[in-house]
């Protein structure tokens, strides 16, 4: 090909060229893609630019279930973007959804059975599912999504919005070295000083022992040990997790209450720098703090509500260590309403002693569509009029469960953490 | 390649002899695919969020095809840089019979002459430089013209080429149409009329049609009006939706936005260009699952490796007990249609047989089953396979069911049941899987500079209600205007089991969406 190659006419675009087909096919499929490929943050960029040109944003986070040997999945999360199209809609119908398959059994048999998770799940599979595969690796993840959160939805920055105090604590510790003036002098080091400038001035020999009188001391080299700031990594915030993990909590109710306490998460671990302290506690008539969020995430029980044990168990998990001293508490709450009515006002005194520990209760009611009367929940909350009156303390924000989207969901994180 | 080329040519696959294969990396298979394995494809953001995507699922699904073949000229195919050797010759076998398949189904035809690659080079160019002077509104033009590029009339292009309609000429229009729609002659009558007309013609070679038709206004003065009714109502009805847009939007035609239309053509055609691929996956997995099987192992290459061989083949093509594979259905079909033709089951001769029993015990020896198969692969689709082809007896055969997932509340489970073993269920189920975008076309009469109308043709499937607002919003841009959408919802009632159309209209003013029931 070589001698041709002045005369080559690219077959690609019917141009002279000095490239051969070959050479054009890899370089574009090798280099151009990798060279063209965006970062994240441009994509990001991008897409904080559509809403400045009257578009719908149009990433969202998307996640990739991960199966592990032990049980319980991964979820990863990456960004997504769908492209609208029109589209028929297969799923409204009064069928049972259809797939094809193989086998010898009868009409009817039942081939096996998936276990229901409070959110749908990607991937394939069937059979009898184990109820306890569904979890999160939040180590990294969480960091990387709070990150993507804060600055794609533009959630509060806690220290900027001014909740009231930073984490980061300082303390003056006499850390530092100066020469030449401080609180106390460090000998080790200025003897260490005072050798060093002798050697360069000559006075020591490195063969004979030094004669120490004859070395010369100037005021620089006295090494003084001076009071500095210091950051103490002490963990000051410190977050209850309460969801209602009742019967009535099945399906999309979960789904809301877990996206937003998953993203609440991810975003106080980026904003504390990984330095939160968490609490999750979980309830149906009865409350429990479990261990960690996969169990939080997963669990799910059939039965009755009743809303005040959990907040009873905050308060004295507080009390208890008189964490409310040194720590900036909050409190998210999600439920889709429900509540056993008690005639002793037992929540609303709950909630009114906790109101004094913690700095901001967030609740969020994922609503059943299907009735658009308030929930048990809403009415205790409105005729005692503890909104109005904790109203820098608690607020409540209400979703649709049945057709919920990404962004009410931070939009009532943004509400929750406004001042 | 070569050697696989030789035999698959004297198997009578027919491709052109030139082709190019590239051995790629994972990484490069992950970068490919968002852009549909064309490796000159334009630059989009959405193809990059895709590309971060595949890599993540690739860490935890670490999955890639073994080959891609680009129906280009000359085709194009790519390699995983894992497979073994002795597999890819097995693969080579694959490639060919879909580069056979792209060079000779006529869904195909009008790609035939396309070298694609350089075209989307071009593309990309033109594109890239576009970007230079627009900026990023190229990317919301090629977003919003990505999101109708579905509405492109690929079979009316397609019928334009290969069979052209009926009724263009005066002849075809006065035979096909005009004698039996506005005469309503017999057709004994308007076989007469026919002869009559060859006749003339062979008679008067230069004027004979001259002179039949004249008769023909003589005696029916309406009939030249007529032809050229249907001659513009034909040319109406031609133009797809995004043609009408890039055509007439009053946004579009403005000076400074007539780079637009650039773009629209390149979304448009790209589109067209993938449509034949959509439709064939079916048939053109199962053509070159067949032949793999066939060619490799004739193939003295594969001594050794054939244990490796048939767990592999089987990994691909064996039928999923829960699920659908396309490769498995396929082959299953082609290797029926072979039967059917070898037992001489497609002859008319067949057809008529009533007789069960000598239906069952048919067969005429004519070993006709590869003449079969080249001309499923010559003029079938997806559709048209499984429309023609999946019988009972194939469902029986291969045990094929439908499998219903329903909820049970008492266990809180979701059940996988047999829900049917019926050929006509099972028809109905692979249908629904199959690509087929909503019709939905312009109402040219109530259109006007500032609303654009669209119809859409309601085939028992609604519209994905979570996609017509951003869909609309990027029509309403392209046309500069306000959109609405005449369309019907399905209304259900879950307790008994019923349920009813109805006729809504949407309308997008301004960036509100709103919906109307009519």
């Amino acid at each position: 090909m070589k001698p041709n190659r002045k005369n080559y006419i690219n077959p690609l675009n019917g141009k002279k060229s000095f490239l051969r087909l070959e050479e054009v096919v890899l370089k574009n499929h090798s280099t151009t893609p990798n060279a063209s490929l965006q970062t994240l943050d441009e994509l990001l960029e991008r897409d904080n630019q559509r809403e400045i040109d009257g578009f719908e944003r149009k990433i969202k986070l998307g996640k990739i279930v991960k199966p592990s040997e032990n049980g319980s999945n991964e979820i990863i999360i990456v960004p997504t973007t769908v492209e609208t199209k029109f589209h028929h809609d297969n799923s409204i119908s009064n069928e049972d959804e259809l797939v094809g398959g193989t086998g010898s059994e009868e009409e009817g048999t039942i081939l096996g059975e998936k276990r229901n998770q409070s959110n749908e799940e990607e991937g394939e599979g069937m059979g009898p599912g184990n109820g306890d595969e569904k979890g999160h690796d939040l180590n990294s993840d969480a960091y990387n999504l709070g990150k993507v959160l804060t600055t794609h939805f533009n959630l509060p920055n806690l220290q900027q919005k001014g909740i009231k105090k930073s984490l980061t604590q300082y303390s003056y510790d006499l850390t530092d070295l100066n020469k030449g003036f401080g609180q106390l002098i460090d000998k080790k080091q200025t003897l260490k000083r005072v050798i060093k400038t002798n050697i360069l001035l000559g006075n020591i020999n490195t063969n004979t022992a030094p004669d120490l009188s004859k070395l010369i001391h100037t005021p620089q080299d006295t090494i003084y040990k001076i009071l500095s700031k210091e950051v103490s990594y002490e963990t000051e915030a410190l977050v209850f997790f309460v969801r209602d993990y009742s019967g009535s909590m099945q399906g999309n109710a979960s789904e809301v209450v877990l996206t937003q306490h998953l993203f609440l998460y991810s975003w106080l671990m980026y904003q504390y720098n990984k330095k939160v302290k968490t609490k999750f506690i979980l309830h149906d008539t009865e409350a429990k703090e479990v261990q960690d969020f996969n169990t939080y995430y997963r669990s799910n029980v059939a039965g009755g509500t009743q809303i005040h044990p959990a907040f009873s168990l905050v308060n004295s998990i507080i009390e208890n260590e008189q964490m409310h001293l040194s720590k900036n508490i909050y409190v998210f709450y999600g439920s889709d309403g429900d509540d056993w009515k008690d005639n002793n006002n037992t929540l609303i005194n709950e909630l009114k002693k906790l109101s004094k520990y913690v700095n901001r209760i967030g609740i969020l009611i994922a609503k059943n569509a299907s009735n658009s009367l308030p929930t048990t929940l809403e009415s205790t909350l409105e005729e005692s009029n503890i909104l109005s009156e904790l109203r820098d303390k608690l607020k409540l924000s209400r979703v649709n469960a049945n057709e919920f989207t990404e962004e009410q969901i931070i939009d009532s994180i943004k509400f929750f953490l406004t001042v | 390649m070569e050697g696989c080329k030789e035999r698959a040519l004297d198997a009578g696959l027919r491709f052109d002899r030139e082709s190019l294969e590239y051995i790629v990396t994972n990484t490069d298979l992950i970068e490919l695919q968002p852009k549909v394995m064309i490796p000159t494809m334009y630059d989009f953001w959405v193809n990059d969020i895709q590309v971060i995507q595949g890599k993540e699922k690739y860490k935890v699904y670490p999955h890639n095809p073994y080959e891609t073949v680009i129906n280009s000229r000359p085709a194009i195919s790519f390699y995983n840089d894992n497979n073994p050797d002795w597999l890819n010759v097995m693969i080579f076998y694959h490639v060919l019979a879909h580069i056979d398949f792209f060079q000779n189904n006529q869904l195909f035809s009008n790609t035939w002459d396309e070298d694609f690659v350089g075209k989307a080079l071009a593309d990309k160019r033109q594109i890239s430089s576009l970007r230079n002077r627009h900026g990023r509104w190229v990317d919301y033009v090629i977003e919003f013209s990505r999101s109708i590029d579905n509405l492109i009339g690929f079979f009316s292009n397609l019928q334009e080429s290969i069979a052209p309609t009926v009724g263009n000429d005066m002849a075809s229009y006065y035979f096909n149409i005009f004698c039996q729609k506005h005469l309503k002659l017999n057709e004994h009558y308007i076989f007469n009329q026919i002869e009559n007309y060859n006749s003339l013609i062979s008679n008067n070679p230069q004027v004979g049609e001259v002179l039949f038709f004249n008769e023909i206004i003589k005696k029916h003065p309406e009939f030249e009006a007529e032809f050229q009714n249907h001659l513009n109502s034909k040319n109406v009805s031609k133009i797809d939706v995004v043609e009408f847009i890039r055509d007439h939007s009053p946004f579009l035609n403005k000076e400074r936005n007539k780079w637009m239309k650039t773009v629209l053509n390149i979304i448009r055609d790209s589109s067209l260009y993938f449509s034949p691929q959509m439709r064939t996956k079916i048939i053109n997995e199962g053509w070159a699952s067949f032949w793999h099987d066939r060619l490799f192992r004739s193939d003295d290459r594969i001594k050794g490796n054939e244990i490796q061989y048939a767990k592999i083949n089987a990994a691909v093509t064996s039928i999923s007990r829960v699920g659908l594979n396309p490769y498995a259905i396929g082959l299953r079909l082609v290797q029926q249609v072979e039967d059917l033709g070898n037992k001489g089951m497609l002859s008319h001769e067949f057809d008529r047989l009533t007789n069960m029993e000598e239906r069952q015990n048919f067969n005429n020896k004519s070993s006709r089953g590869l003449d079969a198969i080249f001309h499923l692969r010559k003029n079938y689709s997806d559709f048209t396979l499984i429309n023609a082809f999946v019988s009972q007896d194939f469902v029986s055969k291969h045990n094929l069911m439908v499998i219903g997932k329903r909820l049970n509340e008492d266990r809180n489970t979701t059940e996988y049941y047999v829900k049917s073993k019926k050929a006509s269920d099972y028809k109905t189920m692979l249908l629904d899987t199959l690509y087929h975008p909503p019709s939905i076309r312009i109402d040219e009469v109530k259109t006007n500079d500032s609303c654009l109308y669209l119809i859409h043709e309601f085939e028992g499937k609604q519209l994905l209600k979570s996609h017509i607002k951003s869909t609309m919003m990027g029509i309403a841009f392209l046309w500069g205007g306000s959109v609405e959408l005449i369309t019907n919802e399905i209304r259900l009632n879950k307790s008994d089991g019923t349920s009813w159309n109805k006729q809504v209209i949407y309308s997008f003013k301004k960036g509100v969406l709103s919906k109307e029931e009519l």
